[in-house]
């Protein structure tokens, strides 16, 4: 790949970096210039990273080098940008989604005093993902990827005035670490393998070839462990529900179009290493579907609008990681893409509803709200018939690729397992439907619940959520024949997918786990309610786990936390009695024995002149006798 | 001959005799002209050998303790002073604090 020095990536980088600093000051003065520097800043991003995608032909890419970091022994790490086709996707998208959710943001937090901070981590966070996207290596990548976490614990725990929600930023925090000691793993053991952490010089042929077997399951396990932090899959997804304790927009921005899709591109980045053992694809996969369905299902019983939205990003996430695990990367980068628009989307609309009904989150108490905010409800429901994947909205072409890409996959370990992947990637795309439409009939549908006049949200956030919800639209269909041959070259499939035009009955049978979805939420939800009153009453057990979130919380704390707690508390034990102890008996003997010398200072001149005289004539005695 | 024995004998004296003083004496200023003492004796000592061994350096020695004689006695007196301000007392077993 050529790359051409360009200068303009600095700028992509830089500017959300140096607008942290700025807006952050400039709160001082005023909030709304602190939000107007904010949302300038990744504008110009997002223009900078257009101009250079614009020039972005075929086999080309833009290199651009900060500085140099460090170098040791064998390993020269520059701190290098890269701008290829993957990167420009990935830039356009952060940059792009975030202008949209930094003008909403101007309007959500007008009243929260603390709106400067606010948008410093905002801008921070777009930095922090934008460093992570075009980092040449995987250490420089590993810089953005920290500062996502970062951010994400900033954010999570703005209003950190409550408990509950600082706990929750915590646990964000620490949930990531875990999955980072993966991507820490993996990058010594490809060091120690190859010598060199270079992103691309990594996946060329020769470099894979002198992985060995042991080094290449180590380091696509551990890979995949810190994308499972970042992107919430099992084991550590629990904290992508509870980040919701954030302020709306930072709900959107970090867990829906941007933080949670860093997984996904890693996988896609280091393509070559992750294949090399075909167990970790398989793997892979089959957690993603465990994870789509464990959080389709729980997302089916939440009553917080924000948790089901929640629940259902990290079920997409899933969809993507099972076009991971096949091996089909454009696709699973395909539903990024369309999933930021329908989620960030999702997420907007959800911030109206709950900035309309004035902090109200329990969709209990919500209802009837498209006749109070009409704008936001078609937006609602535009993102929802993507999410579903009805034609022609964005996410049926996503999801009609990953349910294609599954029949065309040649691993051995799924190969024979291939119908009951795409069955159960179909079942999970009704349970989309069907608990997505649960949120907008209680939501928007019946009669108002709650108390208080809800109302519609000002011009600066309608308009950011009706953007969204035209690219919800038009996304998927603009992207499906453009975006295979686009990334071709960045990010290849191990098995060329027949792209064939859609025919109507296409179009059809693809949208029909949507349509049933939504159909079995329209009769259990707005028709027969008897039904489902009588459903729920026979799978109350299922309902009980559901709602327990399958006790994913207490297993963690039960089978990691405590044991880890208590050996903790015997270490403590060890470093009290033993290590402590022998340091303090040092001290104490010499104490003692200072305590006994004591003793013979008497404070009579007459017994030390004694002893003077004494000793003197020892001494003497010792001379003389020599 | 039985001259420098003479001289060493009176020196030997002197230097028991301020010996002795210093160790039962309690008045702090007798102790210390008892030290004056012993120091005296050992510059007595060191003449008589000079003389004997036909040797100037035991004369030049002898200048040397005294000048530092000298300076100890001043320190030696401005502590006795200082003692006997805060104790209204000499005497060697009434300042028994100064320990530890």
């Amino acid at each position: 790949m050529v790359g051409n020095t360009d200068a303009r990536i600095a700028l992509v980088l830089l500017t959300p970096l140096i607008g942290a600093i700025v807006s952050y000051f400039s709160g001082r003065i005023s909030r709304r210039l602190s939000a107007t520097i904010a949302t300038l800043a990744v504008v110009f991003s997002c223009f900078a990273s257009l101009s250079l995608w614009s020039e972005l032909d075929s086999g080309k890419s833009f290199t651009f080098t900060l500085g140099s970091w460090f170098s040791f022994d064998k390993l020269q790490l520059p701190l290098q940008l890269v701008f290829d086709r993957l990167s420009a996707l990935m830039c356009l998208v952060i940059t792009g989604i975030g202008a949209l959710i930094h003008v909403y943001s101007i309007g959500y937090m007008a009243d929260d005093e603390g709106s400067p901070r606010f948008f410093a981590y905002l801008n921070l966070f777009v930095a922090s993902m934008l460093l992570l996207v075009l980092g040449s290596s995987l250490p420089v990548l590993f810089i953005g990827w920290e500062g996502v976490g970062l951010c994400s614990y900033l954010l999570i725990g703005f209003w950190f005035s409550n408990p509950d929600y600082a706990k929750a930023g915590r646990k964000a925090f620490v949930m990531n670490r875990v999955g980072d000691i993966g991507l820490m793993v993996a990058m010594f053991a490809l060091y120690t393998a190859t010598g060199t952490l270079d992103i691309h010089d990594l996946n060329t042929p020769d470099r894979l070839g002198q992985l060995g077997s042991t080094v290449a399951l180590i380091a696509g396990l551990g890979l995949f462990l810190a994308a499972t932090g970042k992107s919430a899959q099992i084991p550590l997804f629990t904290w992508l529900p509870d980040a919701m304790a954030g302020p709306t927009p930072v709900s959107a921005l970090i867990h829906a179009a941007t933080m949670v899709t860093a997984g996904v591109y890693l996988m896609a980045r280091m393509h070559g290493v992750i294949e090399l053992d075909p167990f970790v694809p398989a793997l892979i996969c089959w957690t993603a579907v465990a994870t789509a369905l464990v959080a389709g299902t729980i997302a089916l019983v939440q009553n917080d609008i924000k948790k089901v939205l929640a629940y259902s990003t990290v079920s997409q996430l899933g969809f993507m990681f099972i076009a991971v695990g096949v091996g089909q990367y454009w696709v699973a980068l395909f539903h990024v893409v369309t999933h930021a628009f329908f989620k960030a989307c999702l997420f907007l609309s959800a911030g109206s509803v709950i900035h309309g009904c004035h902090h109200e989150q329990d969709m209990r108490k919500m209802g009837g709200l498209m006749k109070f905010m009409p704008a936001t409800c078609a937006a609602y429901g535009i993102a929802l018939l993507a999410i579903a994947g009805i034609w022609p909205f964005a996410g049926f072409f996503s999801k009609h690729a990953i349910l294609d890409s599954i029949s065309a996959t040649t691993n051995p370990y799924l190969i024979s397992y291939a119908s009951c992947l795409g069955w159960s990637a179909k079942g999970l795309a009704v349970l989309t439907a069907l608990y997505m439409a649960r949120s907008f009939a209680l939501t928007f549908l019946g009669t108002f619940r709650g108390t208080g006049h809800p109302h519609e949200a000002p011009l600066l956030m309608t308009i950011p959520v009706l953007t969204l919800a035209v690219l919800s639209v038009g996304g998927g269909w603009y992207l499906d024949h453009r975006l295979p041959e686009y990334l071709a070259e960045v990010a290849p499939s191990s098995v060329h997918l027949a792209h064939a035009p859609l025919g109507v009955g296409g179009v059809v049978v693809g949208s029909l786990p949507g349509i049933l979805g939504l159909a079995l939420a329209v009769i259990l939800f707005l028709i027969a309610t008897d039904l489902k009153d009588a459903i729920r009453k026979l799978t109350a057990p299922l309902e009980w786990m559901f709602a327990g979130k399958y006790f994913a919380d207490e297993l963690l704390n039960f089978f990691v936390i405590r044991p880890v707690q208590l050996a903790g508390q015997v270490v403590k034990l060890i470093d009290h009695s033993i290590v402590g102890g022998s340091v303090t008996a040092v001290g104490q003997i010499s104490r003692t024995l200072g305590e006994l010398a004591r003793r013979s200072a008497t404070g009579q001149v007459a017994t030390y002149v004694l002893l003077m005289f004494l000793a003197t004539s020892v001494f003497v005695g010792l001379f003389v006798g020599k | 001959m039985s001259s420098v024995a003479g001289y060493l004998g009176v020196a030997f004296l002197l230097f028991i005799i301020g010996a002795v003083g210093v160790a039962l004496r309690r008045n702090s200023i007798v102790v210390f002209m008892c030290i004056e003492m012993m120091l005296n004796s050992v510059n007595l000592t060191f003449v008589t050998l000079s003389q004997v061994v036909g040797n100037l350096d035991g004369q030049i020695a002898v200048f040397f303790v005294m000048v530092i004689a000298a300076a100890e006695s001043a320190i030696g007196l401005a502590i006795i002073l200082s003692v006997f301000r805060s104790m209204r007392s000499v005497e060697t077993t009434e300042s028994s604090q100064l320990k530890w």
